[in-house]
């Protein structure tokens, strides 16, 4: 009897663990069914590199290229905000920080991370875009910048978080043996513990991208989703993400607009899933 | 035993037949987002007015709205543009024969800053600013600075209305299109807010949308005739060129409950209701 139930509750764990398996193939079925049938009409080179999208004229135009640029361009600009700012924060938590401001600061990075995106989008809409007009005096403050800026915030909490976890998991010894050898605490950290934290760091900042990349309220809200290729980071741009989110209510099921708002799913997934691969490999070879 | 098993049953049955019954009283609308709250106004108004009768009112878009019609799964179709060929064909087919009605008139404003000296342009003017051929708002009157043009979303009947009507004059084999660096914005409040903060925008929404923050465009049809402000009377006397009727599809000459409700948004009341929701009512 005892036998039995542990058999019947290791296949059950074992079925849920392949579900997520089964689930991620599925959805990857899904898109390639869905999304390839576009290239029946649109060739491949087409399709990437086209520079327009009119996705509802007769016959519709389906260049995605200025969409790719567009996510690109709003994910260079957040990577190179919340980088350094992400990476010297998780510095100081897991370095310098006395114990009582790391509990408030690590509770309010968490906060950060719980904030809905389309209120983020809301606050960016209301002070950031019309900041961002002013001080550039531009046209408009609905632009790439506006969006990198707000996805800044985002990917922030995850690069902090998983930063300092690999900070704080360099062996106690390098530091002292650091310091033994007459090391300031700052030449201590340049030399010793960011060089022995570097895969992780690389993965936080892969994982924070990966964030970025897959966003789409508030970038809707803020970009200005003008397709056109962005000459600069402060003209509007519409992204890869938003681009789904707008058209699909509308888009006629079966229509070639719906089949390349899929196929615009499996670049997206295929982004994402590089920038995964990238962050575990390098999370892989920390551990080892 | 046996006697409560009967009951449980009886009442089973008279509940299942009362919903049954019930569903017998419904009516489902579907269409048009334009028209969502208009609908819905209506719906509202009438079950207060009939209770026992159910309306349902979804939106989706014309399109879809229609195709329900076609499949059978909405009783009325509610739609800012008229039915196409293709799409009554498909109905024959089906067995459905799509009968319209007009239930309101839509007036589209196009819109800029109050700071903004334009306040008046023709059909041609607004499409090449639109197309991006204008670009600069001194092309046209006003100051050097270069134009920001606002659109809704391509899924939106506002977006397709405005490109058939102005950008392509109404030639349904018109190439134009909208300008690729025009801001594609997810909702009429959203361009009403630009063109409040920005003194470059131009922008287009259903007229009910202005506010003193914005300022209206007279528009004309071309140079010869009068520029026409975009208010009720303009658009109740055709004057103003860029309205269009609001459509419900039915299957058939309403009758039964259909014919009711249709007959409670054609009245008084029902009129009414179009003018408190800034439509145009089709009498007064």
């Amino acid at each position: 009897m005892r036998k039995l139930k542990e058999f019947f509750i290791e296949k059950l764990i074992f079925i849920c663990g392949l579900a997520s398996i089964f689930f991620v193939i599925l959805i990857f079925l899904f898109l390639a069914r869905e999304g390839l049938a576009v290239f029946k009409s649109v060739r491949l080179f087409d399709f990437l590199c086209g520079k327009s999208w009119y996705p509802i004229s007769e016959p519709p135009q389906l260049g995605i290229l200025p969409l790719i640029l567009g996510s690109l361009l709003v994910t260079l600009g957040a990577a190179i905000i919340s980088i350094p700012i992400g990476v010297a924060c998780a510095i100081y938590i897991a370095e310098i920080a006395p114990l009582k401001i790391k509990e408030i600061l690590k509770a309010g990075i968490e906060l950060l991370a719980a904030i809905p995106s389309v209120v983020l989008g809301f606050i960016g809409m209301v002070t950031l875009v019309p900041w961002v007009k002013n001080t550039f005096n531009l046209p408009t403050g609905l632009t790439a910048l506006s969006g990198s800026i707000i996805l800044a915030f985002m990917a922030m909490p995850t690069i902090v978080s998983i930063a300092e976890d690999a900070l704080y998991s360099v062996p106690k010894s390098y530091k002292e043996g650091a310091f033994a050898l007459g090391a300031t605490h700052w030449q201590t950290i340049y030399r010793v513990l960011l060089p022995a934290a570097s895969s992780g760091i690389v993965a936080a900042v892969m994982l924070g991208i990966g964030r970025v990349i897959g966003e789409t309220m508030a970038v809707m809200m803020i970009t200005g989703n003008a397709a056109v290729i962005p000459q600069s980071i402060l003209v509007p741009v519409r992204t890869l993400t938003a681009t789904i989110a707008a058209e699909m209510g509308e888009a006629v099921v079966g229509s070639e607009h719906y089949f390349a708002l899929f196929a615009i799913g499996i670049v997206l997934f295929i982004i994402s899933f590089i920038i995964n691969v990238t962050a575990d490999l390098f999370l892989h070879k920390r551990h080892n | 035993m046996f006697k409560k098993a009967v009951f449980i049953l009886v009442l089973f049955l008279s509940t299942a037949l009362a919903f049954a019954a019930k569903n017998d009283n419904s009516i489902q609308v579907k269409g048009s987002d334009t028209m969502v709250n208009l609908g819905q106004a209506w719906a509202e108004k009438y079950m207060e007015e009939n209770p026992g009768d159910f309306v349902a009112v979804t939106g989706g878009g014309s399109g879809t709205g229609l195709s329900s019609l076609i499949s059978g799964t909405c009783d009325i179709a509610m739609s800012s543009r008229n039915i196409k060929d293709k799409e009554i064909a498909l109905a024959k087919q089906k067995g459905i024969n799509p009968f319209e009605i007009k239930v309101a008139l839509d007036g589209l404003a196009v819109v800029v800053n109050p700071k903004n000296p334009v306040s008046k342009l023709t059909i041609q003017q607004l499409a090449d600013i639109f197309t991006g051929k204008i670009s600069n708002w001194q092309d046209v009157g006003g100051v050097n600075q270069k134009i920001v043009i606002l659109s809704r979303e391509v899924n939106s009947g506002t977006h397709v209305y405005f490109k058939e009507h102005v950008l392509r004059r109404g030639d349904v084999n018109g190439k134009e299109e909208f300008a690729p660096d025009a801001l594609l914005l997810s909702s009429s409040q959203a361009i009403a807010d630009e063109v409040s903060g920005n003194s470059a925008a131009i922008g287009y929404y259903g007229m009910g949308y202005i506010s003193s923050k914005q300022k209206a465009i007279a528009v004309a049809k071309d140079e010869k005739s009068e520029y026409e402000s975009s208010n009720i009377e303009n658009v109740l006397s055709g004057k103003y060129p860029i309205s269009r009727p609001l459509f419900f599809y039915t299957n058939g000459e309403p009758q039964g409950l259909i014919k009711k409700l249709v007959d409670y948004a054609l009245s008084k009341e029902g009129q009414e209701i179009v003018v408190k929701t800034d439509f145009v009512p089709i009498k007064r």
